[in-house]
């Protein structure tokens, strides 16, 4: 018996948004009396940061702190219509819905700012503290708050914007599949180390290193969140779960965690990762969506540095003990 | 122990800085209820006089309903309602009517023919959790056990077992043409022919739980207005109130859905089977009512990410380049058609893989088995092909004795190269990523890869859509009168030859905003305002790109899909039979799993 070390590599891109369009969103941001911002959407945040995420780009947008910004969803009596929370769209698709809501409450601020101040609306700027000053003049300024009071009590203006954001659907040719499927794509690249105990066949991961290219990192600490997690799925992918483990057979169902493996704490691998930032011309402020690619490069990369450390191709996912001892037994060691 | 840096030094003149809040590690809005154990999720809703739902479900793979005979378990202690698939007024759906694409195939409730095991014909609504499941025991079934069939490729032979009498065929059909989805790009023949030796491999990937902390529910409340509200798991509440409004034929007005924390969705929480099913206990019954699975459904009744089967064959020349590549991939989409046929479309946009490859070819089938349906998750349509097409690279890169990172960086795609799919590539970063790994790892490349780039070596010549071979192999009802090949091309038959640079269409970008005033004023003093050496702006700072402008004739506009609105029928009063009770002698107790 032997513990053998091996290495494997994998690099992906990764389509943002759903395939051929076709997925609206919608958002809606509005102020309150004294100038804070409601943002107001369907979308879902499943853990991910959907609500983190678009605070910090309504705030960007508006030019005000994200302390004033708060994000209201996930109800369909106030938040207009999402297409759902999946395929890396969340940040694409209602990032851009909430730009352009932002943008247009924006406009209505800086217009009511301006006949506060009795300048041009163009010769503003915000401060991204809660100020409006005049660009040139510092000492001219109103707060964003006594700008929507008089917005509101004296100028009878709402500071409102609505934002809808849409890939039009695209035909597939039934002859050739030419299609536009999305308008940008992540990209990733993956090495793991691998030992492997050649009487158990248990694989241990000893380190990856992974670059990842997400277009721009809206919030660094969420970025960082989706690709340790989800490395740590594509690991679970890789070498542990299955519902059908004889696939195709329907025998030996998993029906709970006892029988539904995952890898525990123990079995995480140290990970050291770099972000790389190319932004898409078309997402918001760059950023690309990272949810769903981070897994994917982990799941070839250790399956070809099993292969790398005692020869066995294991093809067929996931990588069990049972199928390295097998392919060690074929190889006739 | 994990660490985590910016490579900032690549593609630093297409980023513009000075941003404010974009960029910052801003803690969440909802963090304090999340790490307090505070946050709302939907079965923290509680309600006076909750009822509960649970389901009888089918014991066998594939069989046919003789009878049903659920007198004892109505007259049980609690049981308020037996909802049977006569209560449900449009049993008949496909997830993706929503956007115009495939044919009703699943009920909600199944009246005459189970297809998978788990597959439910009819609901219990009790006072307590363990009346309904007590409940649900004692009614009896009579099933004619049928052939069924669990392997995707004996699905396809000529006398398989019909799964899915929508499809005739096991597959998914097409465009109404043909039973799989194509993908031809160049002449993979011809390319092979001339390669200098062939590389084959066949990949597969079994079904995965999406695996939430919280399994899929909802509790739908009838609400004094004479609307319903669902708090629901979903991870897409338009889209389950639209599904919910359709099966239950009553306008979407009348449902109120909240949605909220959800305890981990992965794709697992779209197919909006919790909401209807509640909302149609709540409207029978006038009462609250939650439709939870437990975590035996949740993993076996609970579509999974779908196992999918790939072979591949490379043709590699003397250089280490890949001259043609060939899929054949088979996505097992169980008894129903879920979201399985748009990931066929998503995977097929996805080949050959981020690799310039002047001959791809490949045909891609939404294959229907005897096994509970699939549907998506995270990575759905690309994550089985993304291993497939990496393990097929690492043994092609052993093939030509090349390190494995030059040989990717070799056939890396590349800004302006022309894609399989007919679009040219942009906005590439492969190259990249592949020497910071290289570099991280210790992994030593050649020095050749190391000065690669994706901004430089692409287009030119790797710009134009070569002559392409194509044919009209795989049309729907071939296969089932006789074994047809699944690889591309290999079924004989005539073939054609579309000239070089035949495109159909052109890129689709966004829609522009509607008004003038959501597309903002960058101010002067933003360095976003000036674009840099005529590049696009990479930051909409104020509004989308600087290329899309509302007085600007609109991008192309493909023919709209037929796409039916929300349904908004008026609603009506339910004129309902209860469902027939039947008196034949049952051979077996229902359950769920085979006893």
């Amino acid at each position: 018996m032997a513990l053998h070390r091996g290495r494997g590599f994998a690099c992906v891109n990764y389509p943002i948004g759903m395939n051929l369009g076709g997925d609206p969103s919608q958002a809606l941001v509005h102020s309150t009396p004294d100038g804070k911002f409601m943002v107001t959407l369907s979308s879902i945040d499943l853990g991910q940061g959907m609500k983190s995420v678009t605070r910090q780009i309504a705030a960007e947008t508006l030019g005000v702190p994200v302390s004033d910004v708060y994000v209201d969803t996930a109800d369909s009596d106030t938040g207009p219509h999402c297409m759902g929370s999946f395929a890396s769209r969340g940040t694409h698709r209602v990032g851009n819905a909430v730009i352009r809501a932002a943008t247009e409450a924006r406009t209505q601020m800086l217009q009511a700012a301006a006949e506060e101040l009795e300048v041009d609306a163009a010769d503003l700027e915000t401060d991204g503290e809660g100020g409006i000053r005049v660009r040139g003049a510092p000492q001219r300024t109103i707060s964003v708050a006594d700008v929507a009071v008089a917005a509101q009590f004296k100028q009878g203006r709402t500071l409102s914007g609505r934002g809808i954001f849409l890939v039009p659907p695209s035909e597939v040719d039934p002859e050739t599949g030419e299609m536009s499927p999305v308008t940008c794509f992540a990209h990733a690249a993956m090495a793991v180390e691998v030992e492997v105990d050649d009487e158990t066949g248990m694989v241990r991961v000893i380190e990856i290193n992974s670059a990842y290219e997400v277009g721009r990192a809206l919030n660094p600490k969420l970025v960082e969140q989706q690709l340790v997690g989800g490395a740590w799925m594509g690991l679970s992918h890789a070498l542990y779960e299955t519902t059908e483990p004889y696939y195709p057979d329907r025998d030996h169902l998993p029906v709970d965690f006892n029988t539904y493996l995952m890898p525990g704490p123990g079995d995480v691998a140290p990970h050291n990762i770099a972000v790389l930032e190319r932004p898409a011309e078309d997402a918001p402020f760059g950023g690309k969506g990272p949810g769903e690619m981070c897994a994917n490069p982990v799941l070839p990369a250790v399956a070809n540095a099993v292969f790398d450390a005692v020869g066995v191709r294991c093809d067929d996912l996931p990588i069990t003990p049972e199928k390295i001892l097998r392919g060690l037994r074929a190889n006739g060691s | 122990m994990t660490s985590f840096e910016f490579r900032r030094e690549f593609f630093a003149d297409e980023r513009q800085g000075q941003l404010n809040e974009i960029g910052k590690p801003t803690i969440r809005q909802d963090i304090l209820g999340h790490v307090t154990g505070r946050s709302p999720y939907y079965d923290d809703h509680l309600f006076d006089g909750l009822l509960h739902m649970r389901c009888v479900r089918s014991p066998h793979h594939h069989a046919r309903i003789v009878s049903v005979d659920f007198s004892e378990a109505a007259r049980m202690e609690g049981v308020r309602r037996v909802v049977g698939p006569d209560d449900v007024p449009k049993n008949l759906n496909t997830l993706l009517s929503l956007i115009g694409f495939g044919k009703e195939d699943e009920p909600l409730l199944t009246p005459s023919k189970v297809a998978y095991r788990g597959e439910p014909i009819l609901a219990i609504v009790a006072e307590s959790e363990r009346q309904a499941r007590a409940a649900v025991q004692a009614v009896r079934v009579e099933w004619e056990e049928l052939p069924h069939v669990l392997d995707v490729e004996e699905a396809l032979k000529p006398n398989a077992p019909v799964v899915n009498a929508t499809y005739p065929g096991n597959t998914f059909e097409y465009y109404d043409k043909y039973d799989h989805q194509k993908l031809r790009f160049g002449d993979v023949e011809q390319g092979f022919a001339k390669a200098d030796q062939i590389v084959e491999g066949s990949y597969r990937m079994s079904p995965i739980e999406q695996a939430p902390m919280e399994t899929c529910g909802a509790i739908a409340v009838p609400e004094t207005n004479d609307r319903i509200a669902c708090y629901t798991s979903t991870q897409a509440l338009f889209f389950s109130l639209a599904t919910t409004a359709k099966l239950l034929d009553m306008s979407s007005a009348r449902l109120h859905f909240v949605g909220g924390t959800v305890g981990g969705g992965f794709g697992g929480k779209v197919d909006s089977i919790v909401e209807p099913m509640s909302v149609l206990g709540a409207l029978l019954t006038g009462a609250p009512v939650k439709f939870m699975w437990d975590r035996e459904e949740e993993m076996q009744v609970g579509a999974p990410r779908g196992a999918e089967l790939w072979k591949i064959k490379d043709g590699i020349d003397s250089r280490g380049r890949i001259v043609a590549r060939s899929f054949t991939g088979y996505f097992d989409s169980g008894a129903y058609t879920r979201l399985s046929s748009y990931a066929v479309v998503k995977a097929t946009g996805h080949l050959p893989g981020p690799y310039s490859i002047p001959n791809v070819a490949s045909n891609v089938f939404c294959v229907f088995t005897n096994r509970t349906p699939a549907t998506a998750m995270r990575g759905f349509g690309i994550t089985g092909v993304d291993f497939a097409i990496e393990c097929q690279m690492d043994r092609g890169a052993r093939a030509t004795n090349m390190n494995p990172i030059d040989f990717r960086i070799l056939n890396a795609y590349r800004d302006g190269d022309m894609k399989a799919h007919r679009r040219l590539a942009k906005n590439t970063a492969l190259i990249e990523c592949c020497q910071v790994v290289a570099d991280k790892a210790r992994w030593i490349i050649g020095s050749q890869s190391r000065t690669q780039s994706s901004l430089r070596g692409g287009g030119g010549e790797k710009a134009h859509v070569p002559a392409t071979v194509i044919d009209e192999e795989g049309r729907i009802g071939d296969r089932r009168r006789s074994d047809v090949p699944t690889a591309p091309h290999s079924a004989g038959g005539r073939k054609r030859r579309l000239p070089e640079g035949s495109l159909r269409g052109e890129d689709v970008v966004a829609a522009p905003p509607q008004n003038p005033d959501m597309l903002g004023d960058a101010p002067a003093s933003d360095p976003a305002a000036s674009p840099e050496n005529g590049r696009t702006l990479a930051r909409p700072r104020f509004g989308p790109p600087a290329e899309v402008q509302v007085d600007r004739p609109r991008p192309r506009r493909p023919q709209a899909r037929e796409r039916p609105a929300i349904p908004a029928a008026p609603a009506r009063p339910s004129t309902r039979r209860p469902l027939r009770r039947r008196t034949s002698v049952s051979r077996h107790v229902s359950g769920f799993r085979r006893r």
